[in-house]
């Protein structure tokens, strides 16, 4: 499908459509963040933002999510009703997401569906009736360093469709049969809009001020990183407090538990952190990493070695940069990388 | 396609307190649908996460083997909220069971060699489903010799007494079972494992050893293999960690790249020498 274009004072024609179909959503001005929230008024989508506060992994993997319900009918002739949470009853569209969130999904898609049994069903289920249409970055932010980590302002892993903003109109990319269905209907767009994008996305490149070498972290074998006294610096600081991991698109740890309440209840996954120390602990009080330099130096060999490790050099980072802005103790993803490609 | 993280709902056909000390129980839980029951097949090495509803879940080796049928046996050591419960539990009460999980003893690259099967305390499960499978009618013809050394620390905490027993009495396997200390009415073996393999000095030549025990035992039982000219790639080991998913997503018993639940819980010393000890 040819790049179309859509007049910005049409946009809430455009959305007002996409809504017979799907629940929409997009970046909106949510306690004085750009946060996540359905799309009421077309005017409050955001354009102008460096990205969301939080990122949108909680549409596919919640905070809290029910897996299944259960009740104890000992008399029943299966004993125990145990079921499934239903799947997702309407079609999802996310509107401007930043490639970078994209990228991360595309990354999670290999963790929580990798063959027959480790098929995570609650997350398929939400991807395949999620459509994303992305936002291309203009004015990245100084803590972004998408360009290091297969990414970019531009990139068009794990979207359906990618949007350039070109002022008073915008640049519709579609990009797989979903986003096509987006933008069917619209005109096409003209070889100046075109070139006006490829234009922005340069110039947004151009602006990514951060780097971050993998190469030699690619080459170093799993204990060579492991055994790096550069740990023993990184660790000091941190706090163990999880800030990182959850504001991380691609942080996707959960924890497991029952909630019951008389004879029925339920069985909730909760996003968990690799920074806590229960969350290695043995029944027996024996812990793996037990140490707090043990969870620090797991979370990040987890994102740059051992993710690439086993799923052909993914990295499960996108750089997308929210921890280096909300780490309160200043550790920056970029120089620990830095140092363990050093 | 079914959601993997559904248990099958077993009910409890036999629940027996299984050692002295009453820490450990053993269960035979019964599929309730005799068609997942069919369809449940493991090989010895895999577990599979017990779910007590209202409780949670806990990842548990099979003791059983598939030569047995279709009933599971499980030993349990009582130590958190789970395991507590699933003591409570009676002969009748309705649980889940979903697995089954991770890889398994590598039994067909095991053909043709002989096998040494060395156990402390319950880290003897997955072994007794091993051996089990081993001399099963079917399988037996396809092995060296089999030598199985397993210890625990008094005669009341010895799992599977009448199995191996049984083991001894077939003639199909060597079977050296010891006590830590002198007991009243013990006659067999006294010694901590590694002193008895000092003893029996399994040979390393076209052989296999599976060796599952508490850290300390592996501690000293490895430099007796060593010693005995045995190399990291002919040495078994199974490995536990906290888990929850069982299926290689959320997050906690990772060594390294390696996920103890899905890529293990199986590895070899080899294997294992190239990763962090984070187990």
């Amino acid at each position: 499908m040819a790049d179309k274009i859509l007049a910005k004072d049409k946009l809430g024609d455009f959305l007002g459509k996409l809504q017979a179909d799907y629940e929409v959503y997009a970046p909106q001005e949510v306690e004085g963040k750009p946060q996540w929230a359905p799309v009421e008024e077309s005017d409050k989508v955001l354009w102008d933002f460096s990205n969301t506060h939080t990122s949108p992994k909680d549409f596919f993997f919640p905070q809290t999510e029910i897996m299944m319900r259960f009740k104890n009918v000992q008399d029943h002739e299966n004993g125990m009703v145990m079921e499934a949470e239903p799947p997702l009853a309407n079609k999802r569209l996310l509107f401007n997401i930043r490639p970078c969130d994209a990228k991360a999904f595309q990354v999670l898609d290999l963790i929580f569906v990798q063959d027959e049994m480790t098929n995570d069903l609650f997350w398929k289920d939400k991807r395949d009736k999620t459509t994303l249409v992305g936002l291309a970055c203009s004015d990245p932010c100084p803590s972004c360093f998408c360009t290091s980590m297969n990414c970019g302002p531009a990139s068009t892993t794990g979207l359906d469709a990618l949007v350039f903003d070109l002022g008073d109109k915008l640049l519709v990319r579609a990009l797989t049969e979903k986003g096509e269905a987006v933008a069917e209907g619209l005109d096409d767009a003209a070889e100046a809009d075109q070139a006006a994008a490829e234009e922005q996305t340069k110039a947004a490149e151009a602006q990514i001020s951060s780097s971050v070498g993998m190469d030699k972290v690619n080459e170093r074998s799993v204990m060579e990183l492991y055994e790096a006294g550069m740990w023993d610096r990184v660790y000091e600081n941190c706090l163990n407090c999880g800030t990182c991991t959850y504001v991380c698109p691609t942080c996707h740890c959960f924890d497991i538990q029952d909630e019951t309440q008389g004879e029925s209840g339920r069985r909730v996954r909760n996003w968990d952190n690799c920074m806590s120390w229960l969350f290695t602990m043995h029944g027996t009080g024996h812990n793996p990493r037990g140490a707090k330099k043990d969870r620090v130096r797991q979370r990040f060999m987890h994102k740059f070695k051992y993710i690439p490790v086993k799923r052909d050099g993914e990295i499960g980072c996108v750089g997308c940069g929210r921890c280096v802005l909300l780490c309160p103790v200043n550790i920056d993803v970029r120089r620990v990388v830095n140092d363990m490609n050093a | 396609m079914r959601n993997t993280y559904v248990p099958y709902p077993v009910r409890i056909k036999k629940a027996e307190v299984a050692t002295e000390d009453k820490q450990l129980k053993t269960f035979l839980l019964e599929f309730i649908n005799e068609q997942e029951g069919e369809d449940f097949n493991y090989i010895p090495g895999q577990f599979a996460e017990l779910s007590v509803s209202g409780y949670g879940e806990i990842p548990i080796g099979i003791a059983s083997s598939p030569t047995e049928g279709n009933d599971l046996l499980f030993t349990v050591n009582k130590v958190g909220s789970v395991s507590t419960q699933l003591h409570n539990m009676n002969e009748g009460d309705i649980m889940g069971v979903r697995g089954p999980l991770g890889n398994s003893y590598p039994l067909s690259e095991m053909e043709g060699k002989n096998i040494v099967i060395v156990a402390g305390g319950f880290a003897v499960t997955t072994l007794r489903s091993t051996m089990i499978w081993l001399l099963d009618p079917a399988n037996r013809s396809k092995y060296g010799d089999i030598t199985f050394i397993y210890g625990a620390r008094t005669p009341g905490l010895l799992l599977y007494e009448e199995e191996w027993r049984q083991w001894r009495e077939s003639g199909q396997a060597n079977v050296n079972i010891t006590i830590d200390r002198e007991a009243e009415g013990w006659d067999g073996l006294v010694g901590f494992v590694p002193t008895v393999c000092e003893e029996v000095a399994p040979k390393p030549d076209n052989a296999v050893a599976l060796i599952c025990g508490p850290p300390v035992m592996i501690r000293f039982t490895q430099p007796v293999f060593d010693k005995l000219g045995w190399q990291p790639e002919q040495i078994v080991m199974s490995l536990e960690n906290r888990m929850k998913c069982g299926i290689g997503i959320c997050g906690r018993c990772n060594v390294g790249p390696e996920y103890v639940c899905k890529d293990g819980p199986v590895f070899t010393k080899a294997h294992l020498d190239q990763l962090p000890k984070e187990y």
